[in-house]
């Protein structure tokens, strides 16, 4: 299955895009898909644990199922105001 | 796989595409414009008593280094609809008070405002504690960055949280 992957802030800068489709095994839960990212993008890897994240713009825990079609995002420490 | 099924979370392609409430209204919270502050100074009505205004600036200095100016950034629709979401919990913490939010995204530079919260209520308390209320959480949850620039053309993520356990900036 194939998710759209938003990345942002810090995180863009690191991985060198703003976004990405991206074919996964169904039933990959979020705190997995960090992790495969986390071999990918060096600066990921000093998060061992995976960052605040959210599926479809709101926020999810790490252990949530993902699902075909899911907007994903992996959110940098914020810094509004 | 057991019972860790999301349930609640619907596709995108079912949802409103971004509330847009910016705390009511059908004002968006986010602008790349100047924010309006006389607009929100106006939000008073005839049985209002208080309207406490909050208003955030970019400050020339953070953390010992000189700041030029700073790029706030959004993921836009996610922080439209956490905006509502906080929107509504004030409603219903204060019920007789009307909050207005509006954050900048962009490039600004110091002493431009970036973010306005205004509370209206029968009575301060209530407006100087949601205004408080709002602006915190804000600060907390809304996805919002800000890369500082420094007189020497460097730049710098802000990260609120480096001093704990993610050390340095990333």
């Amino acid at each position: 299955m194939r998710i759209e992957l938003l990345h942002f802030a810090s995180f863009r800068e690191a991985a060198g895009r703003d976004r990405e489709s991206r074919e996964i095994a169904d039933g990959t839960r979020v705190r997995e898909l960090w992790s495969s990212l986390s071999r990918e993008v060096p600066l990921f890897a000093r998060f061992p644990s995976p960052p605040p994240a959210a599926v479809n713009r709101e926020y999810v825990p790490p252990e949530t199922v993902l699902r075909d079609g899911d907007e994903v995002a992996f959110l940098p420490p914020v810094a509004g105001g | 796989m057991s019972g860790m099924t999301p349930s609640k979370r619907e596709p995108l392609s079912l949802r409103e595409r971004g509330r847009g409430e910016g705390g009511g209204g059908a004002v968006p919270f986010l602008t790349d414009a100047p924010l309006d502050l006389p607009a929100l100074l106006s939000e008073a009505r005839s049985g209002d008593g208080a309207l406490c205004l909050f208003v955030g600036v970019v400050r020339d200095h953070n953390e010992g280094r000189a700041t030029v100016a700073i790029q706030y950034e959004a993921y836009g629709p996610m922080a439209e609809s956490e905006m509502g979401r906080i929107a509504d919990a004030l409603r219903r913490e204060f019920p007789e008070t009307r909050v207005r939010m509006r954050h900048r995204v962009g490039r600004l530079s110091v002493g431009e405002p970036s973010v306005a919260i205004a509370a209206v209520a029968p009575h301060r308390a209530e407006a100087f504690a949601a205004c408080r209320a709002a602006i915190d959480r804000v600060k907390a949850t809304v996805p919002i960055w800000k890369k500082e620039f420094h007189p020497d053309g460097s730049s710098d993520w802000v990260d609120p949280t480096k001093h704990s356990e993610v050390e340095g900036r990333l």
